[in-house]
């Protein structure tokens, strides 16, 4: 188990990907910064000094405390100050980078499977099926996606009960940025599936009569995987900064939960009242997170394309 | 002869010359405030901004000075009969006309009181004591009270005309049904005798206004006014900054200190007729939103914790830097019927409040929602979630949903919240305004925003004689036994009385007006 396991990473660190990988510093950097903040906003609870979700333990008189600088009432100090509310920004930056990723993992995760299961079965069954798919796909794309977001936002908020509101406002999130960007994973899928589906390992596999959605699956499916992790990639950092311009509009988390949007939001306030840093540090948190993520997925594309090799 | 046509001429192209250099210096005055008037229906929502807006556009018999005291407008006599203590009489004034063209006559006021007494009518509680209107004769009206009311006519500062021809023409008798989502004529068309006529009118974007010529008073300063809401705070300030628009009526607390250090921009700050303050459902079984089986409202106990729990020193302080006046009772200072006693609050203490709470039956506390306008009041969402703060730390868990005002208040008209934020003005500025619409139990004409649900007959008949009591010092001891009970039985979780701040480019003069009602006819420019 040990021997296959080393074996295959042997094998990983000597493939063609990982030693592009090894050769692109601008890759490196970005991976690191983007695993860090990963890390950083996955073990925010071990890690943020206080809970800012918990309005119980903020103290009002703790508000616009500068960084590093103590506070003329409570005497209390914070690494990167406080926001309006007393809650400590670092804190509130993990938490909410915490919240951003998972409504970006959430949203790409939904897209793909979306876009996926419409582009395989457009492209297999082709006809009228492909046509129906394609054209709403086209109408979609004459959208900007953030205005179908905000239109589905619209809609379901309407649909719920306002005491179920806060609850299912991430949800709902999740679900309108992942509507407004499955086409792109369909489309890709679909050319890439018809493609495959007239080569011969298909054309073998229907002639001993392995049924469709098999072939799907276990043969097409992992052949046309290759483009769409890298549209997954940059979909995810995309995915980051549609959940961030709907939150700064005021239409995505509730504000006792920010996200990193709704910090942004909130600090645009203060800008001209001089108290720089509660817009300031969440704002690089949320450009080194989509650049990062960005440049890797822009990596990943160069390096999977045999034409730039 | 020829000489004295020749200065006609002379005088015509002087006139020429004149209104031609008028029309080229900057007449137009760009106005941003946080909100748009959700309707132009002119009796339909008793609402700030809805209602100033109105003002430029609709008269009312009689306005309010920035003193507080009663100018004359479309009314330019009123007293009570000589021989019937209830009735008013009103002489109008002469040779007005609508922008239609058509004039204003007795008929007209008839019509608006007969209009805005309907039920769907957003100023009902305010004409409560009136019974009809008549008109005398083409210029005198007079209106018959339920009894004496010698302080009706403070009613009557947000009481628009309408055109009668016009309302029935266009299908507009009754006013629109805000709460109910209705729409009419009157909502996007106007017709009014204001100094300003409507040109154009984008919702939630842009309101041109133009001076009326026709108008019977001088022609203002500002012919022309271009009204933008700009609802980010920020953005507001920005475009005052960038010359973009002259005058924010709405100025963010955090910039005033900002935009006084700034060259070519001036602020006159006062305090507003308004407070603001948190009521809860004290009466039904059960709310909506809560995790508890009963209703922790209702429990004298939980209302005294919450009181407790509210820091409002640190909400002055933090959230509004300074620029609030914290009380304990919704009422401005200068309406009639307040005193140094209710303005009076105690510090916080947290653990008598928690106690107070498990006392109560709910030694692990409850959960429960609260809504909040995020576009009316100053900073109104931040003064929400400092306060779900402060009831976490006696174990309420308060969940918030803050969003637009044209959402929020028709939570409240129509019970569907627990728990919200509410300011209120109090343009009659007396007491007897605060009762009818926020104590006295809901039915027709009567507390269409007592939200907490609150009922008591008792208090009731002593509100409806409030209405038509002569003898003012029997009056106002009554105001003070009603406001003892509405203390005693905290009716309102009340923080402060809002701060008005206006900011202006240098060469615009407008003085803060006490309901916010300011009117750009007011406005000098040099």
């Amino acid at each position: 188990m040990m021997a296959r396991l080393s074996d295959s990473l042997t094998r990983a660190y000597h493939s063609d990907l990982a030693y592009n990988f090894r050769k692109s510093p601008v890759a490196v950097l970005a991976a690191l910064v983007a695993l860090s903040l990963v890390l950083a906003a996955v073990f925010a609870p071990l890690l943020a000094p206080s809970n800012p979700y918990d309005p119980a333990s903020l103290n009002l008189m703790d508000g616009f405390t500068p960084p590093m600088t103590e506070n003329a009432f409570t005497g209390n100090s914070y690494l990167l100050g406080t926001d309006n509310q007393g809650r400590d920004v670092l804190s509130t930056i993990l938490y909410g980078a915490r919240l951003s990723l998972f409504v970006g993992v959430m949203a790409v995760l939904f897209a793909m499977l979306l876009g996926i299961g419409a582009g395989l079965i457009a492209g297999w069954r082709g006809g009228w099926v492909d046509t129906v798919l394609m054209r709403v796909a086209d109408v979609q794309l004459s959208f900007p996606s953030i205005l179908i977001a905000l239109l589905i936002f619209g809609v379901a908020r309407g649909l719920i009960a306002p005491d179920q509101r806060d609850t299912m406002a991430i949800w709902v999130l999740i679900i309108s940025i992942g509507l407004s960007d499955w086409v792109q994973y369909a489309r890709v899928v679909r050319s890439a599936t018809m493609v495959e589906k007239n080569k011969e390992y298909v054309q073998a596999a229907r002639i001993i009569g392995v049924r469709p959605v098999v072939i799907l699956t276990r043969h097409i499916l992992p052949n046309v995987m290759g483009p769409v992790l890298v549209i997954a990639t940059i979909g995810l950092a995309l995915a980051i900064i549609a959940e961030a311009t709907l939150s700064f509009l005021g239409v995505g988390v509730p504000p006792t939960e920010p996200s990193l949007g709704t910090l942004i939001r909130i600090g645009q306030q203060y800008l001209f009242s001089g108290e720089w840093w509660i817009l300031l540090f969440p704002a690089i948190a949320l450009l080194a997170l989509a650049l990062s993520v960005n440049l890797l997925g822009d990596w990943l594309r160069d390096a999977l394309n045999p034409r730039l090799r | 002869m020829k000489n004295t046509l020749s200065f006609k001429r002379l005088m015509a192209s002087a006139t020429a010359l004149a209104l031609l250099a008028g029309a080229a210096s900057a007449e137009t005055l760009r106005w941003a405030r946080v909100a748009d008037a959700l309707t132009l229906d002119p009796h339909s929502q008793n609402e700030g901004p809805t209602s100033t807006l109105l003002h430029h556009i609709y008269e009312t018999l009689v306005a309010r000075n920035t003193d507080g005291s009663l100018a004359p407008r479309l009314a330019t006599e009123w007293s009570i009969h000589p021989d019937d203590p209830t009735v008013w009489v009103f002489k109008l004034r002469e040779g007005v006309t609508f922008h239609d063209g058509s004039p204003f006559t007795a008929e007209d006021v008839v019509f608006s009181m007969e209009r805005v007494k309907h039920p769907s009518s957003g100023f009902q509680a305010l004409h409560s004591a009136a019974v009809s209107a008549t008109a005398v004769d083409d210029l005198t009206v007079h209106i018959q009270m339920s009894g004496p009311s010698p302080l009706y006519v403070q009613n009557l500062t947000n009481f628009f005309i309408m055109d009668s021809g016009w309302a029935e023409a266009n299908d507009v008798v009754v006013p629109q049904n805000f709460a109910a989502g209705e729409e009419n004529f009157a909502v996007r068309n106007t017709n009014g005798t204001g100094a300003y006529q409507l040109v154009s009118r984008e919702p939630e974007v842009r309101t041109v206004l133009a001076a009326y010529e026709g108008h019977w008073a001088e022609t203002p300063d500002v012919t022309e006014i271009i009204y933008t809401p700009i609802a980010e705070a920020a953005t507001r300030v920005a475009a005052l900054l960038s010359g973009e628009v002259d005058l924010v009526q709405d100025v963010p607390v955090q910039d005033i200190a900002r935009l006084e250090q700034t060259d070519g921009i001036t602020i006159t700050t006062g305090p507003e007729n308004r407070n603001i303050f948190f009521a809860y459902d004290m009466a039904s079984e059960k709310l909506i939103s809560a995790n508890v089986e009963d209703n922790p409202f209702a429990k004298p106990q939980v209302r005294e914790a919450m009181a407790l729990a509210l820091d409002r020193d640190a909400i002055q302080q933090v959230v509004m830097r300074g620029q609030s006046q914290p009380s304990a009772a919704p009422l401005p200072p200068f309406v009639n019927g307040w005193r140094e006693d209710l303005h009076a609050y105690s510090a916080p203490d947290y653990e008598r409040a928690a106690a107070l709470i498990a006392e109560a039956g709910y030694p692990d506390g409850f959960s429960v929602t609260l809504n909040c306008p995020n576009d009316r009041y100053l900073n109104d969402e931040a003064i929400c979630q400092a306060v779900v703060g402060m009831l976490g730390r006696i174990g309420m868990e308060v969940n918030l949903v803050s969003q637009t005002r044209s959402l929020h208040f028709p939570l409240i008209e129509n019970w569907e919240t627990d728990f919200y934020l509410l300011g209120w003005g109090v343009p009659p500025f007396d007491s007897a305004y605060v009762f009818n619409f926020l104590v006295h139990t809901r039915e027709e004409g009567f507390g269409s925003f007592n939200g907490s649900r609150y009922s008591n007959p008792e208090l009731d008949a002593k509100i409806e004689s409030l209405a038509t009591m002569t003898d003012l010092v029997a009056r106002d001891a009554l105001i003070a036994e009603i406001w003892d009970q509405v203390m005693a039985d905290r009716v309102f979780l009340n923080v402060h009385n809002q701060v008005l701040a206006y900011a202006m480019r240098d060469g615009v003069t407008l003085p803060v007006h006490p309901e916010n009602q300011p009117n750009m006819a007011n406005v000098t420019l040099n």
